[in-house]
This record gives structure tokens, C-alpha cells and sequence, in this order.
């Protein structure tokens, strides 16, 4: 961890008045009432997602999935469970009864295809990016040609466009290739992005250049030194880009929306998920939804916990640049 | 000289003039597969969508037919902005509802905006300085809860604000827990609820659209002042609250890291000549923040004005067309009413919209600077 620059030690070393002592009280509650108001929705949706339909409703505060007080997971004439269990075998208070049913209802729903196309989508882009990203980051920081600075202002410059606004041309211009619902209408769109670009040029001017410099001499050409040497250098940025592709790519929406809409087969998580909360309107498969969320949520969490330090780096990176 | 040494030099500079040849190859093969991608997905489309918005193409004729859409000038942007436009024969051709929605979609994204980015802001910046007294224990255990939020899906976090906030869900059933006086025909009716949090507010001081007079029926761009002020309504403040929650992470690990940048002697010098707590954060963290308040709020003007993925999932733009926003309408005119041509013209406006609020916070920046 970074260290943290002291702000009130210098203060603190004279005196431990009663009003500092109250300022640091004060300080812990508000870090753990946010902290609180941040991850319990997470907590409430883990455990409601393992009850019946019944107690979500009925009981969507209780953290382990009991019905408690004879809560029944019966379920009326007519309506979709995994297991539809009488109330005889549930009635009795307090019993710690956790179920599958969410989640069988949502892989049902087809959502084992939508997961396998999340991560097909996600580790292409994140691939093309990683190599595209690299190699225009790597021209701009360190090859000379004309119109080199004029090529990076103009990338830098589309950071600034709204995505909304290319939502309309990029449809049309998919359309004409033949590339609307189709994997590569989507992957192909996102293989390159002026951040990864502007993160990949930063980095690369930021090491020294003298090994490249000798690999030349030695008569290596530029592409082989690139791949050899260059790249092997870069793994902290190539981490952080390939994180921030990934859950990008992950969790988008407006771009699937627009190009996979019209094919089931194709749909994303999120699409796939907003479409079936569209499909049943007021009435809610909460604990279905709740399942299917998580299991959205799932990769992400464990690749953000494992590699948590490239994502803070990333972004107070992309900060200070600004 | 000798003849040696005097071609050595000659040799060397088309060596050089060789390898700057090559170079400058390398360099536009490294560029190649960015530019064809940026040049097709990217530059084309800017052009394309300032092109379009000139003229009235549907989204289903398919565009390089003959015939596909007529150009009509600035007809889209009239239709938009006042409401009408004048046809080739110099009639008047009303386009009111154009204009209403517009300009409904206008104000319920610029309460948003004004309502989500101070908020965020502010809260982002005084959880980082909490995070970062020396005091603090547990530091990257916060962090990693205040950001954890911000990689979720925006889908996901949308289903689950929608099941937390139900009528009789986590939220009510919670706030009832806290608060008895709270009964469940007070409830909240947070996802459904059209009502203008400023019109309540005015309610509870007995003003209301009938005591207040005659001028609040004048239409100002399509809507009466009344309506005007009608602040976020319920629905809008849900979706408020849950953008709030899910960005605080991403700013403050910004503002963290700005901050750790800052020299602790700074504090030292200013703690020997007897500042507070209140006056070094007043007259020495904000100022030397300035730079990356600036970057947030550009990143939080710009995210929030573009708010889509979320009244998509949780209000389709109900009720009442109170979380109609400018990048929701652009998608139905464009995607479901068959209005493509309208729908780029919006889209221009947006991101005219966006670039002038980002120059006009740059500016206030600038000038608080100098004070």
C-alpha cells in the first residue's frame, strides 16, 4: 500500500485534545456506515438468492436462507419451480433451508449459452486489444513518422465522443458489412480503444529505451524486437489494460443491445438478463434474478480480488493524467 | 583528409536516412490495425451521424437505396429546439410533441446531473481524505469496499436496486425497522412514483400548481414552469441514489491517490504556523486537488449526462416520462419508433450538451483558481 501522507500528525504529536479524539470517532463512522451501504446490497443479494420465491418476498432481510417461522416454498397451480415442496416438509420454524431453485430457474432460461458468449467476448477484445493497443501505444511513444503527434491528438480527441453518438452509424455501418448479430459485428468494433492506446504509450515512455537500442544494433528488425523484448517489459501495463478491457467488455451493454438484439444465441449476460426482466414486467422471478447476478457478478469479483492492486493502479493512473 | 574518412560520413548519413525510412514503416505498420478500426468504426461514424441527423432516413430503409431519406437540412434540430419546421413550400409543419420531448428528456437528464455529480464528488473527496489520516487502520480493506461496487454490471446492480427498493422491499421494510412511525401505507412507492421531489417539497410549505399563480402556466420550451421545476422525480431519485452508489468508489480511489501525491511537509509547514484540522483541509487540500476535482467531475458530467443502461432496465423512461433521458430517447427514436434521423440529430445535440457544460466547469475551475 502507498504510504499516506500524515494529516493531522504533526497536530496530533502536541496534544490528543478531546476534539481530535472525537474527529477520529467520527471518521470511523462514516468509513463504516459507507462501507456498510456499499457491500450489504451484495450480502442481501447472495442470501436471497439462495431462498424460494416465497421468502425472498416475504423475508428479504433474513442473511442466512431460512423461511422462517413456516414460511412455505409452495408455489401456486400453474407456476414454474425447480422442486415444488409441500408445506409439511418446510413448515417447521427456523429451519435452515437453502435452495437451488434461482439458480435452476435462470439456467433454464438459457443462461449457461449468455455466460459462454460473455467470456468469449470479453477474452477476444481483450486479446485484440492487449496486441492493437500495444502496437499503435508502442509506434506513438517510440517510432518516428510524420503525422505521429497528429495521430495521437486525433485518438486522444475521440475519447471525448460519446458513445451514444456512434451508436447510430456503427449500426449502420455493421449493417452494410453483414455484421449485425454476429460475433465479429461486435468484437471487431471494440478491438481497439484510444484509453488502452493513451496506457500503452504512457507506460512504454516511461521505460528507458537503451536495451531496445542495443537489440538494433545487433540487427534485430522492429517487429521481433517489439515482440521479444518490448512486450515482455510491459506486463504491469499489459495487466492493468487486459483488467479493464475484460470488465469493460464484461459488463457493456449499449453495444450488444444495439448489435446482438436480434439473435437469442448471441445475447451477453447483461442482455440477456435486461431482455428477461422486459419479458416479465411487474412481476419479478426475484429469486431467479437474484442468481443470475450473482453469477454475473462472480468472475469479476474473484479477477477484481486477485488482481485489486492493477485495478487501483489503473485507475489513480488514468487520474492523475488527466 | 583522406579519401577514408571523408566518405565515412557520406555512407553513414543514407545509413541513416535508411533506417529513418524504416522506422517511419514500422511505425505506420505498428498503427495499421488501430486506424483501419478507428477509421471505420469511429471516424467514419462521426461524420456519418452529423450527416445523418441532416436528413429524415428511418433505420429501416436500408441506406444506400435510392430514395432511402431525403435531405432536410436543419429541419431535425428546428423540430427539436422550437418545435416546428418550415417545409420546401415555407409552411410551417408543427412538430410540438418533438419539442416537449425533448426538452422533457432535457430537464430529467440535467436534474440528474446537477443532483448525482456535487453529490458523488463531495462524498468521494471526504472519504478519501478520511482514508487517508494516518490513523486509519484497515485502509485497503475500505477500498476495496467503496470500489467493489464499480466493476459490477450495470444491469446487475440495476435488478438489484430494483428488488431492494420494491414497495414492500429491503429498503422500505428496513427504514421501518429503524423508524416505527414509518407504516406500510407511508411506503415509499420508490420505482413507481412520478412526483417531483421539489413539488412535495413546495407542497409542504402549502404551495402548490394551483396557489401559486398564473405565471407557472407559461410554456417555456414546450413545458409550463411548473413542470419546470418539478425537481427529479421519486423514480429519478432512486436511479440518482443508485449511480451515486455504484461511482463514489471509482472517484475516490482518484481523489487517494492525488492526495498521497501531496507532499506531507506541506501539511507539516502549514501545521508549525497553527492551521486547523478545517483550515488545511479548506486552504491546502482542495486548492492542491483542484486539477483532479476538475478530472472528476469531467468524467461524471460526461458518464452521467450519456445515463441509459439504467432507465433501460429498471423504468423504460416512466412514469410519466420522468426518467426520460437524452440517451434513452435517442435509442427509441432511433431502434423503436423508426426515426433515425431525429435520433442522430438528438445524439448531436447531446454530445453539444456535454462539451459545453465540460468547457463551462473548466472555466468556473479556473476562475476559483485565481481567487
Amino acid at each position: 500500500m502507498a504510504t499516506a501522507q500524515p494529516l493531522e500528525a504533526p497536530v496530533r504529536a502536541e496534544r490528543r485534545s478531546p476534539l481530535s479524539a472525537a474527529l477520529t470517532g467520527l471518521g470511523w463512522a462514516v468509513l463504516i456506515l459507507f462501507a456498510a451501504l456499499e457491500i450489504f446490497p451484495f450480502v442481501f443479494t447472495v442470501a436471497n438468492s439462495f431462498k424460494c420465491l416465497p421468502a425472498v418476498q416475504s423475508y428479504p432481510r433474513s442473511l442466512i436462507p431460512i423461511p422462517p417461522f413456516g414460511v412455505e416454498c409452495t408455489y401456486q397451480e400453474g407456476e414454474r419451480a425447480g422442486a415444488s415442496r409441500s408445506a409439511s416438509e418446510t413448515s417447521g420454524a427456523l429451519t435452515f433451508n437453502p435452495t437451488l431453485e434461482g439458480y435452476q430457474e435462470i439456467f433454464d432460461e438459457n443462461l449457461p449459452r449468455w455466460l459462454v458468449n460473455t467470456a468469449f467476448f470479453a477474452v477476444a477484445v481483450t486479446i485484440l486489444r492487449l496486441g492493437f493497443d500495444s502496437l499503435a501505444g508502442y509506434a506513438l511513444a517510440r517510432l518516428k513518422f510524420p503525422g505521429n503527434r497528429l495521430l495521437f491528438f486525433t485518438i486522444l480527441g475521440t475519447m471525448m465522443v460519446p458513445p451514444i453518438v456512434l451508436l447510430i452509424p456503427r449500426f449502420i455501418i455493421l449493417k452494410q458489412l453483414s455484421m449485425l448479430n454476429t460475433y465479429q459485428g461486435l468484437i471487431v468494433p471494440l478491438a481497439v480503444d484510444a484509453f488502452g492506446i493513451f496506457l500503452m504509450k504512457q507506460f512504454f515512455e516511461s521505460i528507458p529505451g537503451e536495451i531496445e537500442e542495443a537489440a538494433l544494433v545487433d540487427g534485430a528488425s522492429r517487429f521481433v524486437l517489439f515482440w521479444r523484448v518490448v512486450l515482455p517489459m510491459a506486463t504491469p501495463a499489459l495487466t492493468a489494460l487486459a483488467i479493464f478491457s475484460f470488465q469493460g467488455t464484461w459488463n457493456d451493454f449499449l453495444m450488444p443491445l444495439i448489435i446482438l438484439s436480434g439473435n437469442q444465441d448471441l445475447w451477453t449476460l447483461p442482455l440477456g438478463l435486461s431482455f428477461l426482466r422486459g419479458a416479465y414486467g411487474e412481476t419479478l422471478r426475484w429469486h431467479a434474478f437474484l442468481a443470475g447476478s450473482v453469477i454475473t457478478t462472480l468472475p469479476l469479483a474473484l479477477i477484481f480480488f486477485y488482481f485489486q492492486r492493477y485495478f487501483v493502479e489503473g485507475i489513480s493512473y488514468s487520474g492523475l493524467k488527466g | 583528409m583522406s579519401e577514408a574518412t571523408r566518405v565515412m560520413p557520406k555512407k553513414r548519413i543514407t545509413t541513416m536516412a535508411a533506417k529513418k525510412r524504416q522506422e517511419a514503416i514500422a511505425g505506420y505498420l505498428f498503427m495499421t490495425p488501430a486506424l483501419i478500426i478507428f477509421l471505420v468504426f469511429l471516424i467514419i461514424p462521426i461524420g456519418a451521424a452529423i450527416y445523418l441527423s441532416l436528413t429524415d432516413w428511418n433505420g429501416i430503409t436500408p441506406v444506400f437505396d435510392k430514395g432511402a431519406f431525403s435531405f432536410v437540412g436543419l429541419d431535425n434540430y428546428s423540430d427539436l429546439l422550437r418545435g416546428y419546421h418550415t417545409d420546401d413550400a415555407g409552411e410551417i409543419v408543427k412538430a410540438t410533441t418533438r419539442q416537449k420531448d425533448f426538452f422533457i428528456a432535457l430537464k430529467n437528464t440535467t436534474y440528474y446531473v446537477l443532483g448525482v455529480v456535487p453529490t458523488q464528488t463531495i462524498l468521494a473527496l471526504i472519504l478519501a481524505v478520511i482514508l487517508n489520516q494516518r490513523w486509519l487502520k484497515a485502509r485497503g480493506f475500505f477500498r476495496t469496499a467503496f470500489y467493489f461496487p464499480s466493476i459490477t454490471s450495470s444491469v446487475v446492480i440495476s435488478i438489484i436496486f430494483m428488488w431492494m427498493f420494491t414497495r414492500g422491499g429491503l429498503v422500505n421494510t428496513t427504514i421501518q425497522a429503524l423508524f416505527s412511525g414509518y407504516d406500510n401505507n407511508q411506503f415509499v412507492n420508490w420505482l413507481d412514483d412520478p412526483r417531483g421531489v421539489l413539488h412535495i417539497l413546495l407542497e409542504q410549505f402549502g404551495v402548490s400548481r394551483t396557489s401559486v399563480g398564473d405565471w407557472a402556466s407559461n410554456r417555456v420550451f414546450g413545458l409550463t414552469l411548473w413542470e419546470w421545476i418539478s425537481g427529479p422525480s421519486i423514480t429519478m431519485s432512486t436511479i440518482m441514489i443508485l449511480n451515486t452508489w455504484t461511482t463514489i468508489g471509482t472517484m475516490m480511489v482518484i481523489f487517494l491517490a492525488a492526495l498521497q501525491n501531496i507532499p506531507g511537509s506541506v501539511y507539516e509547514a502549514a501545521a508549525i504556523d497553527g492551521a486547523n484540522a478545517w483550515q488545511i483541509f479548506r486552504r491546502i487540500t482542495v486548492p492542491l486537488l483542484r486539477p483532479t476535482t476538475f478530472f472528476v467531475v469531467t468524467l461524471g458530467l460526461i458518464g452521467c449526462f450519456q445515463i441509459f443502461d439504467q432507465v433501460y432496465v429498471i423504468s423504460s423512461g416512466g412514469p410519466a416520462k420522468t426518467t426520460y433521458t437524452i440517451a434513452y430517447m435517442v435509442y427509441l427514436n432511433g431502434f423503436d419508433r423508426s426515426a433515425m434521423g431525429l435520433a442522430a440529430a438528438t445524439a448531436i445535440l447531446l454530445f453539444i450538451i456535454i462539451f459545453v457544460f465540460t468547457l463551462l466547469q473548466r472555466t468556473i475551475v479556473k476562475e476559483r483558481a485565481n481567487i
